[in-house]
């Protein structure tokens, strides 16, 4: 097979998973545009929803595309509990003190974990048919994935934009003081944008989970390249997320063409750290 | 404030890597732990009569007779291990020290060794988490040896883990048996106290390509692994193998240990035209690529993949795990027996397989893989050479490894006694297991090579329903 069908068949694999990359950068961008807080538990959540895959789907009999129901409405809740517990008191403080803050409940949530799911690997056995054309295999899991990532970001963006709750997050993004003039309440709005934010690494976690193995570590990788695609798609812009993913999903079809497997990470934050040193608010449009 | 934020943003990517360094660590379990498993109930005790043993009456002295029996002295030597309860070698790590816990248990319930002098030895285990990395392993070892004067040391579980232990253990002239640790180089650095129970690294895939040979001389080989220790002796020693065989390795390719997406390795199997694939590493990775090799029907006539398939929980995989094969250190269906040792006039000590599968079974619940048997066996290797050193000596123990020509259930046991490889062992061999059905429908794994201890033929071409 010449090198042009290996990048054929590589392609869409990384484009496929791209979308589910940018839905887990999604919820980081969210809670960092709104309230500037870098939540250092994405990791962990996003592992969560691997679990919750696991558990509904093993123990529950239901199907993992179903089990993002409960799963998206447990990471919103508990979102909006780690802002109420952990992040509203440092919101107004330096930095340094929330991303302690989100790092604390990092530790708690993967302690936790270790403890009663030890950090042994987890398989959800579930398969969808996959489509073969030509050199290219598009797996059945892959595609719904990147399905359901559009859905989720289309409907994050009518949320933000048709919906008065997702304009109040807007607002109070874009100037908190004024918001909180306007009569929005800003705690409200603020532990709602976080709940978004958990809600959506849960479901990119729950999808994940249908074609990785994962363990209760698993999460830190997915967080790496969520910062990754942050910068790319715009810091604090959501909707540019899903761009960024799908620039590092391309890239991590593209290189394993023509290198070992193991160049993506050496090229993926070289390209990250040129990024932020070349246009440090992101390729599209980020926040100033 | 745009300045404000790149400047946090660069700390945090600095930090971020260092979290994901931290996340290999969630957990420090920094004290000792008792050794919780029950004493399993072994049906027969561990052989110590075959040795020398002490007579129940006083030694003959010149000594006025006593009219009472002096007191047996008893003796705890300390073995210190670490185990990886959390991390990448978690799965396989637990396996070997439940079959090292094993050992203990039966042979202390079974009263210990008595040496010739009437000392009584029994063992006390002193174990830590290392959590599956090194850092933790030379800090841990540091310890077993400095603060809890362990006598004599056994490795973690992965051929990284106990060469960053072996360091330690030779800097303070320890005997260290090395189990679960195949790669070769550890031998061949001049180190004197280290003694190897696992078939060497670079020997590790010669079954499976005599078993290749007899399937499918004309089989275009792609060799994927991981880049670690382990999986690269492996490969380095697989290679020149594959190629004096006659066959065409059509793809070398190595992936980074915690890869998960194995999408772009397999689409380069398939450009390469292989037939036969030949690789893995350990059981995350090695768990990750069979179930995508699954999902996307490569159609490779064999599968061969190191360490994942040899544990019970590979089936979990479902289908994903039919087909496919490994090389095992050891299998219960194929156990070496005093039969065997008795043709070869190598000497046998222990108890059979079946034994120690069922005393295994009946501790932990789960049928023993090689993991257990290798833990199980570093045990019995140091009791035997405490018997035969007929001391506790370390320099006397190490002189009884040296010496060592032996066959368990867990095969032969020969140590190189060279400068040049120093411990490497010689006797070990391997087999080749592959997950089938049974009539049932269920997954079981056979052992398929060598041919006189086989208990299925080999699934040919692999993914023959």
């Amino acid at each position: 097979m010449p090198q042009i069908d290996l990048l054929l068949a590589s392609l869409p694999d990384g484009i496929l998973l791209g979308f589910v990359y940018g839905l887990a950068a999604m919820g980081l961008a969210l809670i960092w545009g709104v309230m500037n807080v870098i939540n250092l538990s994405h990791g962990p959540i996003i592992t969560l929803g691997m679990f919750g895959t696991f558990f509904l789907f093993t123990r529950a009999d239901t199907n993992p595309y179903l089990g993002l129901i409960p799963i998206a409405a447990l990471g919103l809740l508990l979102g909006i509990l780690i802002y109420i517990v952990a992040v509203h008191r440092v919101i107004n403080a330096p930095h340094l003190s929330s991303l302690l803050a989100t790092f604390s409940v990092n530790m708690i949530i993967i302690g936790l974990g270790t403890a009663l799911l030890t950090t042994s690997p987890y398989n959800v056995d579930f398969t969808l048919p996959a489509i073969k054309i030509g050199s290219t295999t598009l797996l059945g899991t892959r595609l719904v994935a990147a399905l359901v990532s559009i859905l989720f970001t289309g409907g994050l963006y009518l949320f933000l934009y048709r919906a008065r709750p997702g304009k109040y997050i807007r607002a109070v993004a874009n100037n908190r003081a004024a918001a909180e003039l306007m009569g929005i309440d800003s705690t409200r709005i603020l532990a709602l944008s976080f709940g978004l934010g958990t809600m959506l690494a849960a479901v990119s976690g729950a999808l994940i989970a249908t074609f990785f193995p994962f363990n209760i570590l698993s999460g830190g990788g997915y967080e790496l390249k969520s910062f990754v695609i942050s910068v790319l798609g715009g810091l604090g812009n959501p909707i540019g997320a899903l761009f960024g993913g799908l620039i590092l999903g391309t890239l991590e079809g593209i290189i394993p063409a023509f290198l070992e497997t193991s160049w993506v990470p050496v090229i993926e934050f070289s390209l990250f750290v040129m990024i932020l040193l070349i246009r440090p608010s992101g390729l599209f449009g980020a926040k100033s | 404030m745009k300045r404000n934020l790149t400047l946090i943003l660069v700390l945090l990517i600095t930090a971020s890597l260092v979290l994901a360094s931290c996340a290999q660590q969630p957990v420090a379990t920094e004290a000792p732990q008792a050794q919780a498993t029950e004493p399993p109930q072994s049906e027969e005790p561990v052989a110590t009569e075959e040795e020398p043993m002490a007579t129940e009456e006083p030694m003959a002295t010149e000594e006025p007779v006593a009219t009472e029996a002096p007191a047996m002295e008893e003796v705890t030597l300390t073995i210190g291990f670490t185990s990886s309860q959390t991390g990448a070698q978690e799965v396989s790590s637990k396996r070997q020290v439940d079959g090292l816990n094993l050992w203990l248990n039966q042979l202390n319930d079974a009263g210990g060794i008595t040496l010739s002098d009437g000392t009584v030895v029994k063992f006390a285990a002193v174990t830590y988490d290392d959590e599956s990395t090194k850092e933790r392993v030379q800090e841990l070892y540091t310890r077993l040896i400095t603060e809890d004067d362990a006598d004599y040391l056994i490795s973690p579980y992965s051929s990284g883990l106990a060469a960053a232990a072996s360091i330690i253990a030779e800097l303070n002239g320890k005997v260290m048996i090395t189990a679960g640790a195949a790669e070769d180089d550890a031998y061949k650095t001049g180190n004197t106290g280290l003694f190897q129970l696992y078939t060497p690294g670079s020997l590790y895939l010669i079954s499976t390509v005599d078993l290749l040979k007899e399937l499918d001389p004309e089989a275009k080989v792609a060799v994927v692994h991981e880049s670690d220790k382990f999986s690269t002796s492996v490969v380095e020693g697989l290679k020149p193998y594959l190629e004096s065989q006659g066959f065409e390795i059509v793809l070398e390719e190595a992936y980074a240990s915690d890869t998960t997406d194995f999408g772009p390795v397999i689409n380069k199997i398939t450009a390469s035209g292989a037939t036969v694939l030949l690789g893995g590493g350990h059981y995350p990775d090695g768990s990750t690529f069979a179930r995508q090799l699954y999902e996307r029907n490569v159609g490779l006539d064999f599968i061969s993949l190191l360490v994942a398939p040899a544990d019970s929980k590979f089936p979990e995989l479902g289908d994903a795990a039919l087909g496919v094969a490994t090389s095992s250190q050891w299998e219960l269906s194929a156990t070496h027996t005093e039969e065997e040792a008795a043709n070869f006039g190598v000497e046998w000590f222990g108890p059979s397989g079946e034994e120690f599968a069922a005393a295994y079974e009946a501790a932990y619940g789960d049928p023993p893989t090689y993991h257990a048997a290798g833990g199980y066996a570093a045990g019995l290797v140091l009791q035997k050479a405490i018997i035969d050193a007929d001391s506790v000596d370390p320099e006397a123990v190490k002189a009884a490894l040296e010496a060592m020509d032996l066959f368990t259930f867990y095969g032969g046991i020969k140590f190189d006694t060279t400068p040049e490889a120093h411990g490497l062992q010689l006797a070990h061999e391997m087999v080749v297991a592959q997950w089938q059905k049974n009539d049932a429908g269920e997954l079981v794994r056979e052992v398929i090579w060598p041919a006189d201890v086989a208990t299925a033929d080999p699934l040919f071409p692999s993914s023959a329903p």
